[in-house]
């Protein structure tokens, strides 16, 4: 039993790790095969491991209703939400007319879209604290995001009809360098924890406890 | 009572039933009552902006109980009945093009084995599984991260140095294909620290700072406008499609002095 809780899920990593990379090498029909049925597979995987996902949410929120916690009140409203959305979604499919589509458009998306919407405003304190420039590098951070804000409206264009195409030089230049640089320090990092979990040097996905 | 056939039936053609259904909920009167709900939700989600109350709460809890139920229906549509359950259950796929598969048993015992986490005593199946899809999508994602991604943004980033400037515009592509090289170059510099950030590579170092915070800046200022242009949005939905144009009108008459 030792074997299958330890040692066995790093053999099935390295057998499967190596098995997808070397499959990339080699252009065969089965080659093809084993990568659609592996993803494949892998859909169904993921599918079960959301039904997990909602599991867990529902049992803090119905731990939550138990004890009577503060505010269990909202707890039973994320359960009753969920659901009638799921036995609507179930029962009649998720398509536009349908009442799961009809709860989509109408409750959704306008929460969604407000969520986000709010965050205008919070992002918009955050920058009047970020912003204050107390040292150079948050000078460049301000200098930067300014030009790119006033850039991009009207006004802009009144203060200097040069402002739109710097926003825009800021954009395609110096900000891709930046992100170019982080992109490929995480493809280098991606390469060496592949290669770690591969040969089990890497086993965090395996969680504590025995 | 949910009813299996219902569940797993192909899109096809709706029923009788749920053509009549489809039509309600198109209805103008449907219609207006979404769009007071949707209203009323909009300014429940706004009033956060002033303070954490509950009717932000309230709309909180909701948006997390419907989108779970909401993504958790769509994830079954679109994957699990075309990969899982109609290869287990092909008479159920009226377009005929589904065979027997029994295959797909072993991908639903190993989703099995996360659910089994939730047992005490048995958490310890999900390894497998884990290690199972970590380790192929390691094999698959190693080649592809390498061909797809790192070597062609290294290209990338050196291909746009022109071989030689005789114009005005090939300096200018020149000073941004420079920007970009030592950008990226002194980015990369800055997160390696198996080597002392003294020195030539401390000066190389602080090129990267400078270059990250420049594009976090302007990150910032362009989500800024994205969050404003989805405000923009929500108030043209409340101004527009809620309270109506001709009130909206009427409104701004009186404010204008007519």
């Amino acid at each position: 039993m030792q074997f299958l809780r330890k040692q066995f899920p790093v053999m099935l990593a390295f057998v499967m790790g190596m098995t997808m990379f070397i499959r990339e090498f080699v252009p065969a029909k089965f080659s093809e095969r084993l990568y659609y049925g592996f993803t494949n597979w892998a859909i169904v995987i993921t599918g079960f491991a959301a039904v997990f996902a909602i599991l867990s949410l529902l049992h803090h929120h119905m731990n939550k209703v138990r004890r009577r916690a503060q505010g269990y009140g909202y707890s039973v409203i994320t359960i009753l939400a969920f659901i009638q959305m799921i036995i609507l979604g179930l029962v009649f499919s998720v398509e536009p007319r349908t009442p799961a589509g009809w709860e989509y458009q109408w409750m959704f998306v306008p929460m969604q879209a407000t969520m986000f919407a709010t965050l205008a405003f919070f992002i918009a304190s955050a920058a009047f604290r970020a912003f204050r420039a107390r040292t150079w590098e948050a000078l460049a951070l301000l200098i930067a995001g300014l030009i790119v804000m006033i850039g991009r409206v009207p006004i802009g264009e009144y203060i200097s009809t040069h402002l739109g195409t710097f926003a825009d030089w800021i954009m395609n230049n110096p900000n891709m360098a930046g992100f170019r640089g982080i992109v490929l320090g995480v493809a280098l990092a991606q390469v060496a924890i592949a290669v770690r979990i591969i040969f089990g040097i890497e086993r965090t996905y395996m969680g504590g406890g025995d | 009572m949910l009813n299996l056939a219902i569940l797993l039936q192909a899109e096809s053609e709706l029923l009788p039933w749920q053509q009549s259904m489809a039509d309600f909920f198109f209805s103008d009167g449907m219609v207006t009552l979404g769009t007071w709900i949707a209203a009323g939700l909009t300014l429940f989600m706004f009033s956060f902006v002033y303070k954490d109350n509950p009717l932000f709460r309230f709309g909180e809890h909701l948006y997390l109980g419907i989108s779970a139920g909401y993504l958790m229906s769509l994830y079954f549509f679109n994957n699990m009945k075309p990969k899982f359950f109609y290869p287990l259950m092909p008479f159920l796929d009226v377009s005929g093009d589904t065979t027997l598969n029994l295959w797909v048993l072993i991908p639903g015992i190993l989703g099995l084995f996360i659910i089994f986490r939730l047992i005490p005593g048995w958490g310890w199946l999900s390894r497998i599984t884990f290690a199972f899809y970590i380790g192929g999508f390691t094999g698959i994602t190693l080649p592809k991260v390498l061909n797809g991604l790192l070597l062609p943004q290294f290209y990338a980033t050196i291909d746009r140095i022109p071989y030689m400037v005789t114009s005005w515009d090939e300096l200018v592509l020149l000073i941004n294909a420079l920007v970009l090289f030592v950008g990226a170059l002194s980015v990369l510099v800055y997160f390696f620290f198996s080597v002392e950030h003294r020195g030539f590579v401390g000066g190389v170092s602080r090129v990267g700072i400078y270059t990250l915070m420049i594009a976090f800046g302007a990150s910032f200022g362009y989500t800024i406008m994205a969050r404003v242009s989805l405000l923009i949005g929500r108030m043209q939905f409340l101004m527009f499609d809620w309270i109506g144009e001709e009130i909206v009108g009427r409104i701004a008459v009186l404010f204008h002095g007519g």
